[in-house]
């Protein structure tokens, strides 16, 4: 008798490929959330593993707050050019400029990404939005389903969802309605990272340690820059910082880290007694259901 | 002869492999505890999160954090102190990595074990160890003999309670064994602990020197995963045709078995012949491939192959009817009914059914396990459940709304 055992980044690898050829199988127009954050980055990687020697059957799409890391909108726009990407963008400022949304007293835009994200989803009736939330994230998250049925409001009710059984995802929607997918629920951070270093994927810069004028803002070093920091009292210092999760500027906090290589990024990563979004994201602290409470609402 | 297909990172880090578990217990009997001290104890719990659960646990009036707070992650959950849905955990031991779906015991039990149950290669049915087997127990056993979960351990908990006794232990084991035979379940690794002392979960305990089997986390780490797959038929649904130039390659996952470069293949339903010319393991050319890979493969001919149509090789085919037989849980609030039209989701395909039976009764309610007869519109390509778990599995599906109706496993006759 042979026994043979998948070793875990493979197994992962290739439930996330069987994901994604489902949803080419089923759907008529779907769309990858891509924000050049590494885990969307490990998506748009195992999508074109999935469909080679063709060309991925989906665009892109990224809701963009106006609070972006140079260096990633420069990842994302070579990454689109390479591939021969189509690139949808989604963007916060319009939506301000426009008065149909209002910036909030603590400047973050995390929570403002819902609504121009569910009229993308509307106007371009995308079908299937894949995200590269992950299941080790957070609480609500857990308790996600790889299919997530969404209403025409994007809506997520934790209630109602689908039971998920064997591998047999369930991607009926009416008209309106659309699926969110996550190809990498199963994956931790730190399978992220080594699967990132096992392929050879490459990474915006600011991934790694660098030199950079911070501030601290609610226990987090915060970027300087035209989105509003530093306020008065807050005074901006050189440090050398790697970011963990690259999100909206405002919200998205840096932690302090010599790890230039992946190899460094990897081992402090299995050394970190705080998970990802606890050293680096301000908006999940707000309460105990932050994550959930947004999640409601139409967010990733 | 074991053979682990392994691969190095940059790291000269060794890969390990993923053991897929699921809990089941009863209300009270210590479940979310026993899962918060695995994690805890398996030092899986970073600093931030036991500071949330302190927070937590302390604003409620608790004096020590609520090991619970770390599984239930949802408002109502908290507000209510109970669990509602699947929740999904990861940790990792420096011998394997694993995956536990934390199914509740309160609410729509059969439904979640049921979910948990259908990818766990090993499920855990906890009792207390004061009230011994009681019916969610054998509720749980079932479900776990009907879903063909490969390992069960029954872990009696709560031993602090019943002063250590070994004669306790043992009473509930031989109880449980009782049923467990009747219910079908091939064997089952009994272990005592307590999850609220740590007794056995993580490390050996002390308070019972009569027990010299494994503590929990040991056994969860040695206990053998991975296919048969030398042995198990070949099984390929395809899910998609990538076309690129002149060349199709269909691409999928293998379900069961492998498959190799010059094999003889049948397509299913059509029931026509090719050979297996070529196949890549996502980018990497390979002689050959075994489940779970995903893959594409190249047949030797042209051949009208698409989405739904299921590619298999060897002695054991599987078996094309419009009849399907199979043993079912309800999951949906809504009843299935004799004469409902559904649709049934097998592997890759979809098809129109008629529920024609169900086992002698007009209809199964939300969380019934029974037996179904269907009459598909078209024959599926279908094998024992007990066999091949990925190709006996289908699921009912509502095609006015497209809900999940009911969980299937087939039974050939």
């Amino acid at each position: 008798m042979t026994v043979h055992t998948l070793s875990h980044l493979d197994a992962l690898e290739s439930e996330a490929v069987h994901i994604f050829r489902e949803v080419a199988g089923e759907f008529e127009r779907p769309v990858i959330l891509f924000s050049g954050g590494k885990d969307s980055i490990v998506m748009l990687h195992l999508a074109l593993k999935a469909f080679a020697p063709a060309a991925i059957p989906f665009s892109l799409l990224h809701v963009d707050t106006g609070h972006n890391f140079p260096e990633v909108l420069e990842y994302r726009d070579r990454t689109v050019a390479e591939h021969g990407l189509r690139l949808h963008v989604a963007s916060v400022q319009d939506y301000i400029d426009r008065g149909v949304l209002r910036e909030r007293p603590d400047g973050t835009r995390n929570p403002l990404q819902t609504v121009p994200l569910t009229e993308k989803i509307q106007s371009e009736k995308f079908d299937a939005v894949f995200g590269g939330g992950r299941r080790d994230e957070e609480k609500a998250r857990a308790k996600e389903r790889v299919f997530s049925l969404r209403d025409e409001f994007s809506q997520w009710d934790p209630r109602r969802q689908r039971p998920e059984l064997w591998q047999l995802y369930n991607g009926r929607h009416a008209p309106g309605e659309h699926v969110r997918v996550f190809p990498l629920s199963n994956w931790t951070e730190l399978d992220v990272w080594q699967y990132i270093a096992r392929e050879g994927i490459e990474l915006p810069e600011i991934y790694f340690a660098h030199h950079r004028e911070v501030f601290m803002r609610g226990g987090m070093w915060l970027t300087a820059g035209e989105w509003g920091g530093p306020r008065e009292n807050e005074t901006v210092e050189k440090r050398q910082v790697r970011y963990r999760t690259v999100g909206d500027m405002s919200c998205t906090g840096a932690v302090d880290s010599d790890a230039v290589t992946l190899d460094q990024v990897i081992a402090e990563i299995a050394a970190s007694r705080l998970t990802e979004r606890g050293a680096t994201r301000a908006d999940d602290k707000l309460s105990e259901a932050a994550m959930e409470d947004r999640k409601r609402e139409g967010y990733f | 002869m074991s053979m682990t297909i392994t691969d190095t990172t940059s790291t000269g880090m060794t890969t390990i492999d993923t053991l897929r578990f699921a809990t089941a217990g009863s209300v009270d009997d210590g479940k979310s505890t026993l899962v918060g001290r695995l994690l805890h104890d398996s030092k899986s719990v970073l600093a931030d999160q036991l500071e949330a659960v302190e927070r937590a646990s302390a604003s409620r009036g608790q004096d020590a954090p609520d090991l619970a707070l770390l599984t239930d992650g949802l408002r109502a959950e908290r507000e209510q102190g109970i669990t509602i849905d699947v929740a999904y955990r990861y940790f990792a031991t420096p011998r394997r990595r694993f995956i536990l779906a934390d199914t509740p015991g309160h609410v729509q039990y059969t439904r979640n074990m049921v979910t948990g149950a259908s990818t766990a290669e090993l499920a855990i049915i906890l009792v207390d160890a004061r009230n011994g087997v009681v019916e969610q127990t054998l509720r749980h056993a079932a479900v776990a003999a009907l879903l063909r979960v490969p390992h069960v351990v029954l872990a009696v908990n709560k031993m602090d309670l019943v002063g250590y006794e070994e004669k306790e232990f043992i009473r509930i084991v031989e109880d449980f064994g009782r049923h467990a035979e009747e219910l079908g379940l091939p064997g089952f690794t009994p272990i005592p602990v307590s999850a609220l002392v740590g007794d056995n979960v993580v490390d050996r305990s002390a308070h019972m020197d009569w027990y010299d089997g494994p503590a929990l986390l040991q056994y969860l780490e040695t206990v053998p995963v991975g296919v048969e797959a030398a042995d198990a038929p070949a099984r390929f649904p395809v899910q998609y045709v990538i076309r690129h130039g002149d060349e199709r390659y269909y691409a999928g996952q293998l379900v069961s078995g492998a498959l190799r470069v010059g094999d003889r293949v049948t397509v299913h339903p059509s029931g026509e012949t090719s050979e297996i010319v070529g196949i890549d393991v996502l980018g990497e050319a390979a002689e050959v491939a075994f489940a779970p890979q995903s893959i594409t493969v190249r047949l030797s001919d042209q051949r009208d192959v698409s989405r739904g149509d299921m590619i298999t090789a060897g002695p054991c085919p599987p078996t094309l009817t419009r009849d399907v037989r199979a043993a079912v849980c309800h999951l949906a609030e809504r009843p299935l009914r004799v004469g409902d039209r559904v649709l049934v989701r097998h592997t890759t395909r979809t098809v129109k059914a008629i529920v024609k039976e169900l086992g002698g009764v007009e209809s199964l309610a939300a969380n019934d396990l029974g037996r179904v007869v269907l009459r598909t519109a078209e024959p599926l390509a279908l094998d024992d459940y007990a066999e091949v778990r990925r190709t006996g599995a289908f699921i009912l599906v509502d095609p006015a709304d497209g809900a999940t109706l009911t969980a299937g496993m087939v039974e050939l006759v």
